[in-house]
């Protein structure tokens, strides 16, 4: 049914585009691997296109990076939201031209890195991430051994919601985000129902309204992160993890992994773009640096463009190493 | 049997009418009598049985990676696909640099003099207004985006529409053809058409404009069709006399006779591509829909509403500026020809020389701005409306959010609510053996339509079954009757009011126009602040934006209720209550139905969306495929969501359907 309709309606577009633009162009190979947004360069001006991601921390490195891009080397910056997947599709398209905070792609990595060679890695970020499980350090006052995987049992009905059943709630966010917590719940037998809030946004409301409250709440959480100088968390204490105990993805039952963030870049844009390129090689700062950012833009409510012009204007021996 | 038949002549229709219904009604009862306890005995019953599943995993995994390894090489991509995707990027970027090019100034002065051309000095300065707001709020450069995008979508989807529509008018088996088609393309939750799209074309703007293309090219297409079919006969008769050829009847009496509805077509075509602007971002689109969907990832509901606003603005002007641009040609058409007319196309030349004007102005107030020194909009001229309105919504949900007095916060309610309604709902109907739902969906739809309507119901039901997604696709089920449920009470209400009080009627118009055209991603953030995350906010979400269409259904099948019955209950000293009850709303059956169909349609498409708030089911498994490039995943779900609405809109449908998918 889907592609039925779906051909019906292109096939008349199709070839009167198509004809169109043979009538332009001539006849001859349309390159899908070489396309930019229309909206790209449009004043004569020479345009990076940044891939942001739908974390705060993700936009604090574009907003710098962009910041610098625009007003100390002169490019035009046009920043596209895709999830991540989807942006290592575009990544290798050259429809963005680099992605500035990578939590790890295995899949990916192998087919566009290795095989296809159409993405380069550009280095680390210098910023270290971690996903695990969080509870509110109010919480832990009162109940100082909730942070030991074994004890969430006992304490399941103080996190259950409507959502969750007549189990406690462990709350997940975005569905584009790496998790292995429904395997987690099953193998580790907790007394626990995932709920997706389906987008960072809405795990992060959500979060903000039962600290409110003093509400227990626990959740998948990751940092580095600004949310926790809002709301203060604790991470719980997983069965550690060891190398290749996440390999299948059924049967895990330890903890993330620490994973320094990479940058990569679309093969092509490496190799010819030229300053611009450069220094998002170089681009490279600390968690700290990131977390001042984030917290301007997400609770401030600064636009991400003066949180950069800030923190670009306090922090003049970072980013001028990136130049050098 | 003529005995039995021959009551009273008051009682005889009704009769025949409920006995109609009981025999299918006894027809299904018969079936299910001798097919219940074969099928039990086969696959048992409770939820969809596995043994009648098809897992597509494997082969849709191999079509995704099949794809991307040969989309730089294969000839259907680099002949074809590439040619479609280049054309729009060549298309979209010439639509750009012209907006560009003619500045703030210049895009301000077009809008102006076209409206004031076609409308008057009011719909101008509603225009100017509405272009210098854009402007002020800090979103110049994103309106240009999208509106160069909407401009090559809809001119796109007006070719494709008028060609199936050109089709259908002119052969009867076309018509018959494309009929399904255009309705399942009009019952599809844009949602589920992006992620073949993106797999085919990548992220951006190409992508968007083609999934934008499905969306809006159905109405233009029925209403092509209906335009062409609604020709007077009596005048198509007497210029065939004239001896003219096929094409010449058609190019000369068919198509200007079909204006109005070619017209109409443009219009909810453009109003259609306006609101699959903001869902395109998703897939990389640009322009405001990514403002707002940015805003909305740093949880900004202020600057979300910031780019929210200027997509109102533009499809209220665009819809103005379309409607008056039908209505002015035929008045000026019909005025003109009590004095000298020029010829038969209503004074080619004075357009011309309209369209010199409004061209040649356009190009002095842009060089004037440029000479000036101000072709961008200038950033002090802007004003933040983000920071008041973050700090409204706070107060909202600091204030609302639990422990208000007597009637509890709105938390509480989302939690009854979950607890309540939608948990019996969800559970009643994965509890129903599947077989028992088939039975229930047939009977509905067999009820309220032919048989064929309850086969496709029927089958689109199986469907969702076969493609293994039975339990998620009835709890997106249980939501959207819960959500239906909630907005058809509000509506019914609302529109009732709406009806019978022209104050009422004239103080919702402008909130509802504006619910109406908010993207959808706006009420997001708002509902998890006030309801938390789950299944409950999603609901909320789709009923804010289910609700408008159903009350001006619902008001305006009221007010056309013939004045007479109206009348004539008045005189027997009907009181107003008897009037609304016994006369009104039964002889407004009609509307009420096809309000209760377009609210189902709608809110099917939001509760998708809410997958983004927790809503789980369908709606989370189309975000996850999406996100996750997972096409097995993203697409089953897809085509589950298509079933499910193809047989929500089968049960629901009137004998009489509307053109338009919004209301």
């Amino acid at each position: 049914m889907r592609t039925r309709t779906h051909i019906r309606t292109t096939v008349p577009v199709a070839v009167a585009a198509a004809s169109a633009l043979t009538l332009l162009t001539g006849c001859g190979a349309a390159d899908m691997t070489k396309q930019a947004s229309p909206f790209a360069n449009a004043r004569g001006s020479k345009t990076v296109t940044l891939s942001v991601q739908s974390w705060v921390g993700a936009q604090s490195n574009v907003a710098v990076a962009q910041y610098i891009l625009e007003h100390k080397l002169g490019y035009r910056v046009d920043t596209v939201q895709v999830d991540e997947v989807p942006a290592w599709d575009a990544l290798s398209q050259g429809r963005v031209d680099a992605i500035l905070e990578d939590w790890g792609h295995p899949d990916q990595e192998k087919r566009y890195v290795e095989d296809k060679k159409t993405i380069a890695p550009a280095g680390g970020l210098g910023v270290t991430g971690h996903i695990g499980w969080y509870v509110p350090t109010y919480l832990v006052k009162q109940h100082p051994d909730i942070t030991n995987w074994k004890n969430l049992n006992k304490y399941a009905s103080l996190f259950r919601t409507a959502e969750s059943g007549g189990k406690g709630q462990l709350m997940d966010g975005s569905p584009s985000y790496v998790t292995n917590d429904k395997a987690l719940v099953k193998n580790l037998k907790l007394n626990y129902q995932v709920v997706f809030a389906g987008s960072e946004a809405a795990q992060i409301t959500q979060i903000k309204q039962f600290a409110k409250e003093k509400k227990p709440f626990l959740s998948y959480w990751y940092a580095p992160q600004w949310l926790f100088e809002k709301v203060p968390m604790t991470e719980v204490k997983l069965p550690p993890y060891k190398e290749g105990c996440d390999a299948d993805p059924a049967k895990v039952a330890c903890a993330y992994p620490r994973t320094p963030l990479q940058k990569y870049l679309n093969a092509g844009f490496a190799k010819s773009g030229g300053k611009a390129a450069q220094f998002l090689k170089k681009f490279k700062w600390t968690t700290q640096d990131q977390n001042e950012v984030s917290l301007m833009i997400a609770e401030k409510k600064m636009k991400p463009a003066d949180a950069a012009k800030k923190w670009v204007d306090s922090h003049p021996s970072v980013w001028k190493k990136w130049l050098s | 049997m003529a005995t039995l038949t021959a009551t009273t002549s008051s009682t005889r229709t009704p009769a025949l009418l409920k006995s109609r219904a009981t025999r299918k009604l006894l027809v299904l009862a018969l079936a299910a009598a001798i097919l219940a306890p074969i099928l039990n005995t086969h696959w048992g019953s409770g939820a969809w049985p596995h043994a009648l599943t098809v897992d597509l995993s494997h082969p849709l995994g191999k079509v995704n990676d099949w794809i991307i390894d040969n989309r730089d090489s294969h000839p259907l991509f680099l002949y074809f696909f590439g040619y479609i995707s280049n054309a729009v990027v060549i298309a979209v970027r010439a639509v750009y640099l012209t907006l560009l090019a003619a500045g703030w100034a210049g895009v301000t002065a077009f809008g102006a003099l076209l409206a004031w051309r076609l409308g008057g000095i009011k719909l101008a300065t509603g225009t100017a207004a509405a272009f210098l707001t854009c402007g002020a709020l800090g979103m110049w450069v994103p309106t240009m985006q999208t509106l160069a995008l909407m401009v090559v979508a809809v001119l796109v989807s007006v070719a494709v529409g008028a060609l199936l529509g050109l089709a259908s008018g002119l052969s009867d088996r076309m018509d018959r053809a494309l009929r399904p088609v255009l309705d399942t393309m009009q019952v599809l939750p844009a949602f589920a058409y992006l992620l073949p799209v993106v797999l085919v074309f990548g992220i951006g703007v190409p992508a968007a404009v083609l999934a934008t293309v499905v969306y809006a090219a159905p109405p233009m297409a029925r209403l092509t069709a209906l335009g062409l079919r609604g020709a007077d006969p009596e005048v198509l008769e007497a210029v065939e006399s004239l001896g003219t050829t096929a094409r010449q009847r058609l190019l000369t009496a068919r198509i200007p006779l079909a204006r109005k509805e070619l017209l109409l077509g443009l219009n909810q075509t453009i109003m259609m591509a306006l609101s699959m602007a903001v869902i395109a971002s998703v897939i990389g689109a640009a322009g405001l829909g990514d403002r707002v969907y940015q805003a909305l990832a740093s949880v900004d509901v202020g600057a979300a509403l910031a780019a929210g606003i200027p997509i109102v603005l533009l499809a209220v002007v665009l819809d103005r500026v379309t409607g008056a641009a039908g209505a002015g040609r035929e008045q000026s058409g019909r005025g003109r020809s009590s004095h000298e007319q020029p010829g038969p196309l209503g004074g080619p030349y004075a357009r011309a020389v309209a369209l010199a004007a409004v061209l040649g102005g356009t190009v002095a107030v842009a060089l004037a701005a440029r000479l000036l020194g101000r072709p961008d909009w200038p950033a002090s001229w802007t004003v933040d409306i983000a920071s008041p309105v973050d700090r409204a919504v706070d107060w909202m949900t600091s204030h609302l959010y639990s422990g208000v007095p007597v009637v509890g916060g709105t938390a509480d309610w989302a939690g009854h609510f979950t607890t309540w309604v939608l948990n019996p709902v969800r559970s009643g109907l994965q509890g129903l053996p599947w077989w028992a739902v088939l039975l229930v969906v047939a009977a509905l739809a067999w009820l309220i339509g032919t048989w064929r309507t309850a086969l496709t119901a029927v089958l689109a039901m199986a469907a969702i079954g076969v493609l293994g997604v039975w339990r998620p696709s009835l709890d997106t089920l249980s939501q959207v009757l819960a959500a239906v449920a909630v907005t058809l009470v509000l509506g019914f209400a609302a529109g009732i009011a709406a009806a019978r009080s022209d104050r009422v009627d004239r103080a919702l118009r402008p909130v509802l126009d504006v619910f109406q055209t908010m993207p959808q991603f706006v009420y997001l953030i708002p509902v998890v602040a006030l309801f938390g995350v789950g299944r409950a906010p999603a609901a909320a979400a789709a009923v804010v934006y289910a609700l408008p269409a159903v009350v001006r259904i619902t008001a305006q099948g009221l007010r056309q209720v013939d004045p007479a019955a109206l009348e004539s209950a008045r005189s027997l000293g009907a009181t107003s209550r008897q009037q609304l009850w016994q006369v009104q709303l039964p002889l407004a059956r009609r509307s009420l139905l096809l309000a209760v169909n377009q609210g189902v349609v709608l809110v099917l498409a939001v509760v998708i969306i809410g997958g983004l708030v927790g809503g789980g089911a369908l709606g989370y498994q189309v975000v996850f495929g999406l996100a996750q490039g997972d096409l097995a995943t993203g697409l089953v779900a897809g085509a589950a969501i298509v079933c499910l609405g193809l047989m929500l809109d089968r049960v629901t449908q009137p004998t009489e359907r509307r053109a338009r998918k919004g209301a």
